[in-house]
Parts: structure tokens; C-alpha cells; sequence
């Protein structure tokens, strides 16, 4: 453990350009984990994974402190991030809404007054019907919608949220049209869908696996270049492995994917970013978490430094796209 | 009845020594966050989470559910003793349980409230242990214009129940709806009515809105009153908890209506705090003197707190099977059962009975403990009420602006709650009704978005609500509810004008 914990501080070290590690930046107050999403959400499972796996394993002196602020849907968590120009304590759970909610919406923070300390993992969108729906596979399903333009429904989380810009992909892709009923969630969208009350959904494996489980709902196809790693069969005898990638099935729309990633505050020392980073490392090399990714069926992906600003440049620049086509981008 | 043996499966898991410890200091603890307003079932959980990381997960949603049960129960104190509810839910049992308080008769408001609440707990968790597969079936056929026609059932059945004007109840109602609205609308993706206040992103909480309505506003009337509080004279004894539990039988209709109506909710998306209101719009409609109500009476007291049991308990069962937190308690528990290592869904009864039983388990005894732990302590709370309002007053507000700040640690909703203190206070000198406020605010927003989702399925035709069996019943009941006082009070007129025409 002491090998990685010191490899690690070296890279965070290497960089952001050779600081001395000397004397490194080590917190001396409780930490403050701000999650962006309210309780028992994807972000809020994210942050307090990673604090067991902390607390756990004694990675810091400090005691942990998980807040809550996913009002305006994330937005109070970031704006709260804002408010603490400068403190080192404040770490901020969030995903890619950090930077795309102030293109959808006025809010107040701008992605500067944040300060990216890494990503640990991204989260795979898949495209999922009913289970006893007639299609055997994405492109069946896409010629069904094209026949009839406004005569399937997709759910989906808030508007102009992950989901809704992941269908407004497919319809460009693809030239279908669907009516996008926005619930609060992910988890009301899974239940609509097992229920038949909508045709289909773009939800992450997490808040589709337990209708999966029980056959209600089926995986037609992955966004994302590869095949998700193999699993255990989770319903008759197919893991997350066996679904094909979009491309595969003929749905020309090959990757989205969504970051879960950590910020601090802006103008925050550069030693404590590097400390961040390397203990998130830490956590994203422990066992508990390559479990936790596993069985949310998410991909472990750790990106710091400038690997991270690359992702996030690209990210941003495929959302803004979208938002720009529908019309969605605030003032 | 595979249940039943499932069931007695549970209860193996659930009785032991360790786990009835678990459950003791899980009411205690949950009675004490329950008592500061503000604190509540869902924050005490979150704060409990992390202890439980460590517990293999039977114990640890045993001390996580007796901690809910117990915040409940204290919730419902407050309610009675100083008219602030602790949870959205117990804001029915304010209605006859502080009047009771006032006149002297809070042990009595608190053995009643307490024992009902258990009722109508064990109520729903019977449903639980006998239709568990039915159920979640069922749940399944809800969608958008159902969760719709529920909420507009509630309402219909509160509107033109007071003693209010009507016009009042609309004009509380429709600031309640408008409160609701602030913060990010799920439907449209837009920030709505923050005035770009950073502040008011996350929406008004429903808990500043009771701390300042309820608790602050009715202190102003207390100290405008000349600072008199006629509980004060009260005698406490503890054999008057054993008095009221030999006449709780004689109220046997109201409970079992209330616990149907509760279990109804509970299963439908109504939950609690809607199951409550309509339990108390119920009782007071069929009863033979709906005047004694708003006045201390008993049945005020039974019928919303064993509702709001039986909801709570009956939401379990949404939550394990199909995933869908009932409450925002429940969604902490959800996000301790991912990081426990488990799935809710419909498949988590059958890949994990032993914790889904052993829960269920502990649903019985939890609640058996927490109504013993309760009642043991109503003479305690009871007695508060005997120190001089002088004293209790000054403690009860800084208690309130400290349940304003823990809610969200926002020093904003402290200014909040004194604004809503106003309010509440004007309301009460102008004869507004505040219930009404408070019912929009905690499922108005709800009601909207099942509205809107609604009109989105259908393209904009209101056919929708009557587009199937289950909806078109339960539309239908919901306009009846609305129309019944109107035409009541027509027909008492046509008898009115004919009584006076043939004298």
C-alpha cells in the first residue's frame, strides 16, 4: 500500500509539473464531501462508496463529512462549491453536469469556479425496451420508431438532462423522432418501462439491473466503443458482456459515456489538488471500489491532470452540439 | 402461504439479542431527531449511514428502519405539544392534537396518536407479509395520469372541508402551489421563480415553511394571548396512558378506515403525508359532529396518525420491489441498500430473502418496541408542557431556528422561517387556513409534473384521465370527493329557503 500511496503522489506531483513533494499538502480539518444529486442518487451512492472506502482503509486522519445539495439539479451543490473559493476541505462529488449545466440553464457558477481534481469512472448508457417487446435487437426497434415518428415514447431523467441529449443523438444519427417524457429520474424511468408505460429508455445499467434481473426490461445495444466488461448472467444466461455496442447492432451513434468526477473550489493551493488526486487514486485502486464499478457495471476509468481537461474539452464540445441544434442553451 | 413461512424465516433473522438492541437505540435516537424540528427521520439517517457501512446489512436496515419508526413517533410529539410537525406527514395531527394539548389533555392526544400510529403500522405490514407479490404488480400499472388523479384525490377531498371560506382555502392553496414551484422544474430543464437568488436554486423547504408557519406563528399568539398555556394545570399520571389504551377500541371504525386509506396510499404513490390529510378529511366528513373537529377531538388525532403509519409502512414495499423510493427517507435507505451491496428491485425478494424477510421481521417488532419506548416517554413530554410558558417559549424558538439551520445548513433558511412565522401568524389573524399552504407545497410540485408527463403522453388531450379502468375510477372518485360539499350545501339551502318560505 505504502508503494502506491508514494508512486502516487509522484505522478499527481509529475503532473502538474513537478511540484516538490516535499511538503505536500495533507488536510488538517474534517473533510467536507459535497454531493450534487440528493440522497440515494448515482452521485450520492459515488461519494459515500468512496468515503467507507477512505474511512475504511484510513487513508486520511480526517474525519468525512457527506452534505447533500443536488437542488436545481446539482446546481446548489456547485454554486456551494463556488462559495468556498479557497478552501481546501470542500470536495465536490458530481458528474459531467458540472460543466454542462450553466450552457442549459442561468445559473450561478460558471465551470471556472471549480477546480477538476480527477474522474473515477465512467458510466455507460445503453438503450433498453420492454421485455416482452418484438424486437430482437437495436435496429428492429430503430425501423419500428422510423415507421412512426412521434408514436413511441421515451423516458428519460429531467429535461435537457444526460437522457434527453443522448435521444436527441440517436434521432440525429439516426432520423427518428420520439415523444421524451421527462421524469425525476432514472429509477421513475426504469419502473415506467417495466410497467409499459413508455417504449424504451437510455438508462445507465445501475438503474435498469434490478428489472432486468426480473425479465421486465431487455438491453438492445451499449453506447460505447467497446463491449462492457464481462459479468455474472444477470437474466437468462446474458451478462452486461453479451450486449452488443450500438455499432455493432447498426445504431450509428457509437460512444456516450458519463464522467463521475471530483472538484474543489477555485484557487485552491495546487499541493492540494495533487493530494486529492492521489487519494482518489488510492480509492480507485482498492478492491472495494473495482467491486463497486463492477457491480454497478460502470467502467473504471481514474484521468487527472491533463488527461482529464482533454475528456472534459471533448465532452463539452460533443454536448454543446446538441444543445445548440435543440435550442436548449440559456440566453 | 409460502409468506407466512418466509415470514417466520424473517423473524428467526430478525430476534436477536444484538438486533433487538439495534432496534431500542435505533427509536431512541429516532424519537430525539424526530423532537427538533427540522433534524428529521431523513438527516438522522444519513447521519447513522456511514456506522452502518461496518454491519452486515440486516442489522444495519434494522437500526435504519427502528431509527425512521422512532422519528415518526417524534415527530408526532411536536405536532401535539407545540403545534410544529416534525415531519410533513404529521401536520394533520397538529389539527385536534394541540387543541387536545391546550386543553389539558396532551397525555391523553399522546397515548391515543402513539397507539394508533402502531395500529395502523402493523396494519400495513400484514399487507406487506400477505400481498407482497400482488402488490408489486400492481404498482406497476401506475403511471403518470394515475399518480395524477391520487394527488387530485387528495385534494378533493380537502378542499371545502374547514371551517374556512373556500375562497380562503384557494388563496392558501395557490400560494402553497407557487411556493412549490421554486427551484429547477424537472419537465421543462429551467430554473423557475429564484429571481436569479442562488438561494433559492434548491426550492423552499417544506420544513422552514411548518418550522415558521406552525411553530414561530403560533408562539406570536401564544405571547399576544398573554403568554397562557392551559396545559400548564394539567395533572400528568401515568395510568392515564393506560385509561386511554382501554378506549382506543370504541374508535375501531375510524381506525380501520384510516389504516385502509393509509395502506391504499401507501401502495399507490400518495404516501404519507397525502394519506394523512385524507384520513382526516374522511374522518371529519363522516362523522356525526363535524364540528368538535379543529376543537381537540380524539379522532382528529387517530385517524391521520394511524394513516400516515400504515402509508409509511405500506411504501416499503414500492421501495424493495420496484426500486422507487416513497420518501426521502426511504431514498437514504435506497442508497445505503446500493452501498450494502444490494439491488432493490423486483428480484430482491427472491436473491436476498433473508434480508427482505428478516426486515419485515423487524417491521413487527420495531414497531411493537417503538410504541413501548413511546409510551413510556409520553409522561416525560407531557410534563413538559407544565413549565411556564415564560421559560418553554424562549427554548421553543431557538429550537426552531436551530431545526431551520440543520435541515440544509443554509443560514438563509433561518430569515426564511421568520418570514414564514409572519405569515403564519397573519394567516391565523385573518382566518386563512394554513393546511391547505402546506398540502400544495408538499404535493404540488408532484401533482404538476404527473400533470405535465401526463399531457406529454397524451399530446395535450385531457381524454388521458379516463384512458383506462384503474384512472377513470380513480378520476371519477376525485371529482365526486370535489363536487359532494357543493352539492351538500346547495341541497341545505333548496331545504333552507322551502323551510323559510313555509313558515
Amino acid at each position: 500500500m505504502k508503494t502506491i500511496a508514494i508512486s502516487a503522489a509522484f505522478a499527481g506531483a509529475l503532473a502538474l509539473g513537478g511540484i516538490g513533494a516535499a511538503q505536500a499538502w495533507e488536510p488538517t480539518k474534517p473533510i467536507e464531501f459535497v454531493v450534487t444529486s440528493g440522497a440515494g442518487g448515482g452521485t450520492d451512492n459515488f461519494a459515500r462508496i468512496i468515503q467507507s472506502i477512505i474511512t475504511k482503509h484510513k487513508f486520511t486522519e480526517q474525519p468525512i463529512v457527506v452534505v447533500n445539495k443536488g437542488g436545481g439539479s446539482g446546481a446548489e451543490g456547485y454554486v456551494y462549491g463556488k462559495g468556498g473559493k479557497g478552501d481546501p476541505n470542500r470536495v465536490i462529488f458530481g458528474t459531467n453536469n458540472a460543466y454542462l449545466l450553466p450552457y442549459v440553464a442561468k445559473l450561478g457558477y460558471k465551470v471556472s469556479d471549480l477546480t477538476p481534481v480527477a474522474a473515477l469512472a465512467l458510466d455507460e448508457f445503453l438503450l433498453w425496451v420492454k421485455g416482452d417487446a418484438p424486437y430482437a435487437d437495436a435496429k428492429s426497434y430503430i425501423e419500428a420508431v422510423k415507421a412512426k415518428p412521434m408514436g413511441f415514447k421515451m423516458g428519460g431523467s429531467q429535461s435537457k438532462d444526460t437522457d434527453q441529449t443522448l435521444t436527441s443523438m440517436i434521432q440525429d444519427a439516426t432520423g427518428v423522432k420520439w415523444i421524451y417524457v421527462p421524469f425525476q429520474g432514472g429509477s421513475a424511468a426504469a419502473v415506467q418501462l417495466a410497467g409499459g408505460h413508455i417504449d424504451s429508455n437510455v438508462n445507465n445499467p445501475n438503474e435498469n439491473i434490478g428489472q432486468w434481473k426480473a425479465g421486465q426490461v431487455k438491453p438492445l445495444c451499449v453506447f460505447s466503443p467497446v463491449r462492457l466488461a464481462k459479468s455474472d448472467a444477470v437474466f437468462e444466461g446474458k451478462g452486461w458482456g453479451d450486449i452488443p455496442t450500438c455499432k455493432e447492432a447498426g445504431l450509428p451513434l457509437e460512444t456516450f459515456q458519463m464522467p463521475r468526477t471530483v472538484w474543489l473550489p477555485a484557487d485552491v493551493p495546487a499541493d492540494a489538488v495533487t493530494y486529492y488526486a492521489g487519494l482518489l487514486e488510492k480509492v480507485s485502486k482498492t478492491p472495494e471500489w473495482q467491486e463497486f464499478v463492477q457491480r454497478t457495471a460502470q467502467t473504471a476509468k481514474f484521468m487527472k491532470g491533463a488527461e482529464l481537461a482533454d475528456f472534459v474539452a471533448k465532452d463539452e464540445a460533443a454536448n454543446k452540439k446538441v444543445f445548440e441544434n435543440e435550442g436548449w442553451v440559456a440566453k | 402461504m409460502d409468506n407466512i413461512a418466509n415470514l417466520m424465516h424473517g423473524f428467526s433473522v430478525a430476534l436477536t439479542t444484538h438486533h433487538l438492541l439495534l432496534m431500542m437505540a435505533g427509536v431512541l435516537l429516532g424519537v430525539l431527531v424526530g423532537v427538533l424540528p427540522g433534524l428529521g427521520a431523513p438527516n438522522g439517517v444519513s447521519l447513522l449511514l456511514p456506522l452502518t457501512f461496518s454491519m452486515d446489512p440486516v442489522s444495519a436496515i434494522i437500526l435504519l428502519t427502528s431509527l425512521y419508526w422512532g422519528a415518526l413517533f417524534g415527530g408526532s410529539t411536536t405536532s401535539i405539544l407545540f403545534n410544529i410537525p416534525g415531519e410533513p406527514s404529521s401536520v394533520a395531527t397538529t389539527f385536534d392534537g394541540h387543541p387536545m394539548a391546550k386543553q389539558g389533555k396532551a397525555t391523553e392526544a399522546l397515548s391515543f396518536a402513539f397507539l394508533s400510529a402502531g395500529f395502523g403500522a402493523l396494519a400495513g405490514v400484514i399487507l406487506i407479509t400477505l400481498l407482497s407479490g400482488w402488490v408489486a404488480k400492481f404498482a406497476l400499472r401506475f403511471s403518470s395520469p394515475e399518480y395524477f388523479a391520487v394527488y387530485f384525490m387528495t385534494f378533493a377531498s380537502f378542499i371545502g372541508l374547514g371551517g374556512a371560506s373556500p375562497f380562503k382555502t384557494v388563496v392558501s392553496m395557490a400560494i402553497g402551489f407557487a411556493l412549490a414551484t421554486i427551484g429547477m422544474d424537472s419537465v421543462s430543464g429551467n430554473v423557475r421563480l429564484t429571481f436569479e437568488f442562488d438561494v433559492l436554486l434548491a426550492g423552499v423547504s417544506f420544513l422552514i415553511a411548518v418550522i415558521g408557519l406552525f411553530g414561530i406563528g403560533e408562539l406570536l399568539l401564544t405571547m399576544e394571548e398573554g403568554l397562557k398555556f392551559d396545559g400548564v394545570a394539567a395533572k400528568v399520571r401515568v395510568s392515564d396512558v393506560l385509561r386511554t389504551a382501554v378506549k382506543l377500541p370504541r374508535y375501531w371504525l375510524a381506525l380501520l378506515r384510516s389504516s385502509l386509506i393509509g395502506i391504499w396510499m401507501g401502495i399507490t404513490p400518495g404516501g404519507p403525508t397525502a394519506a394523512s390529510f385524507m384520513s382526516y378529511a374522511m374522518a371529519k366528513r363522516s362523522s356525526r359532529n363535524p364540528a368538535k373537529f379543529g376543537k381537540g377531538e380524539p379522532e382528529g388525532v387517530i385517524a391521520p396518525e394511524t394513516a400516515d403509519h400504515a402509508a409509511g409502512s405500506a411504501a416499503m414495499l414500492p421501495m424493495l420491489a420496484l426500486g422507487i423510493p416513497g420518501s426521502a427517507t426511504a431514498a437514504v435507505m435506497m442508497g445505503g441498500l446500493m452501498i450494502w451491496g444490494l439491488n432493490p428491485g423486483p428480484t430482491l425478494f427472491t436473491d436476498r430473502p433473508d434480508f427482505v424477510w428478516g426486515l419485515i421481521a423487524s417491521m413487527y417488532l420495531g414497531n411493537v418496541v417503538a410504541v413501548v419506548v413511546v409510551l413510556a416517554t409520553v409522561p416525560l413530554f407531557a410534563s413538559i408542557l407544565r413549565i411556564p410558558f415564560s421559560i418553554i417559549g424562549p427554548i421553543i424558538v431557538v429550537i426552531c431556528f436551530i431545526g431551520a439551520f440543520t435541515a440544509a445548513s443554509k443560514e438563509f433558511d433561518i430569515w426564511l422561517a421568520l418570514v414564514f412565522g409572519l405569515v403564519g401568524y397573519l394567516f391565523k389573524k385573518l382566518d386563512y387556513p394554513i393546511a391547505p399552504l402546506v398540502l400544495a407545497m408538499v404535493i404540488g410540485d408532484k401533482a404538476e409534473d404527473a400533470f405535465r408527463q401526463s399531457m406529454i403522453f397524451s399530446q395535450g388531450s385531457l381524454s388521458i384521465f379516463w384512458s383506462n379502468p384503474l384512472v377513470s375510477t380513480l378520476m371519477t372518485i376525485g371529482v365526486a370527493l370535489l363536487v359532494m360539499p357543493v352539492i351538500g350545501s346547495v341541497a341545505r339551502r333548496l331545504r333552507g329557503t322551502k323551510a323559510t318560505s313555509t313558515v
